[in-house]
């Protein structure tokens, strides 16, 4: 018997034209050393790695400069703006990122509330449109409302990211309705960006049909992160493939998978 | 030695928010050396403005009391 061709993995994911070879998207923040963030980050099969830009410490105390660990050759670094207040301040970093020369990409937030890291939409959509006009990439870090994705994508944003859950929160996909509604409604991709927790919830989320998961914490507060990386990366090609593939509908009632017929007497 | 002596030595630059003395005539080339900071590491903004040219750095003579900020890419997320 002939076996029939496996259905291809998965569908060309690219952003603003640029293709991309993983769904999956890591942080490279809060890890217990740089080799355990290095073996999580190659167990994630990740190609876009995000950092942050600081001050360097000026009597060398801390080499902390995350070049000398990861080598911008295998990446696609996409600098964030995390820590900026104001459209003003977050503008200012993407400045700096971009000109340590690697990319016009920045992974754009403007913080709105220290407690619930909730964006400033506000501030985001300005430095959206500011950063836009100068030619920067801007993947907007936003929550899971539909009408300020919109106005995001209508500033320029070459990628919305809707939250999952509060940053670092960990608790997973609160509102699939609301991630669903903002994936079928944009023609930007969507990348769902903070809260996920473990491998179910990055499978659910990719189960609405978004584009990709960013995360960060789940992996770096993992108790062995090179293998919850492992776990993160099936569990997006998982969540991918029964959205591609189209899940049965639900019922309140069983139905028989066996036939009712046949039975003895 | 004297007010006016001193300064004619030194400059005080606000680096990264410290208040540094440098003597007078530093670059900023200089400055980064004095840090064993490597200029390719590295993202410069003097008084607000970022420096793109890093083959510029040591010809970049720095002021009395101009403000540098010098940045680089840490771990985030």
């Amino acid at each position: 018997m002939a076996t029939a061709a496996l259905p291809s993995l998965d569908t060309q994911f690219a952003i603003a034209g640029r293709e991309f070879r993983s769904r999956l998207m890591v942080g490279t923040g809060k890890y217990a050393s740089n080799e355990e963030m290095l073996s999580a980050i190659e167990a994630s099969g990740a190609e876009v790695v995000t950092v942050a830009v600081r001050r360097v410490s000026l009597d060398r105390s801390r080499d902390d400069g995350i070049l000398y660990h990861l080598d911008p050759s295998q990446f696609f670094l996409l600098s964030n703006t995390a820590g900026c207040y104001s459209a003003s301040e977050a503008t200012r970093y993407a400045r700096l990122a971009r000109a340590a020369g690697f990319n016009e990409w920045i992974k754009l937030e403007v913080i709105g509330d220290k407690e619930t890291l909730l964006p400033d939409v506000a501030g985001l959509i300005d430095a959206t449109r500011e950063l836009a006009a100068e030619g920067f990439k801007v993947m907007a870090y936003t929550n899971d409302d539909l009408v300020s994705a919109l106005r995001l994508e209508d500033a320029g944003a070459v990628a919305v990211m809707p939250l999952a859950s509060p940053i670092g929160s960990g608790l997973g996909l609160l509102n699939p309705f609301s991630i669903r509604t903002i994936k079928h409604r944009l023609s930007v991709p969507v990348i769902v960006d903070a809260g996920v927790g473990t491998a179910s919830d990055a499978c659910v989320t990719m189960e609405q049909g978004v584009d990709g998961i960013l995360m960060n914490t789940a992996l770096a507060a993992a108790r062995d992160p090179a293998r919850m990386a492992t776990a993160m990366r099936l569990a997006v090609e998982a969540g991918r493939l029964a959205f591609l593939a189209g899940r049965m509908p639900m019922r309140e009632v069983a139905v028989p998978s066996s036939p009712t017929t046949g039975m003895l007497e | 030695m004297t007010h006016a002596a001193v300064r004619q030595t030194e400059i005080t630059l606000t680096v990264n928010g410290e208040r540094l003395a440098r003597p007078a005539g530093s670059t900023l080339g200089d400055l980064l050396r004095a840090h064993s900071l490597d200029s390719r590491m590295v993202v410069v903004e003097y008084n607000r403005q970022i420096l793109r040219d890093r083959a510029a750095y040591d010809s970049l003579e720095l002021a009395d009391g101009g403000s540098v900020e010098i940045v680089h890419f840490v771990g985030g997320g």
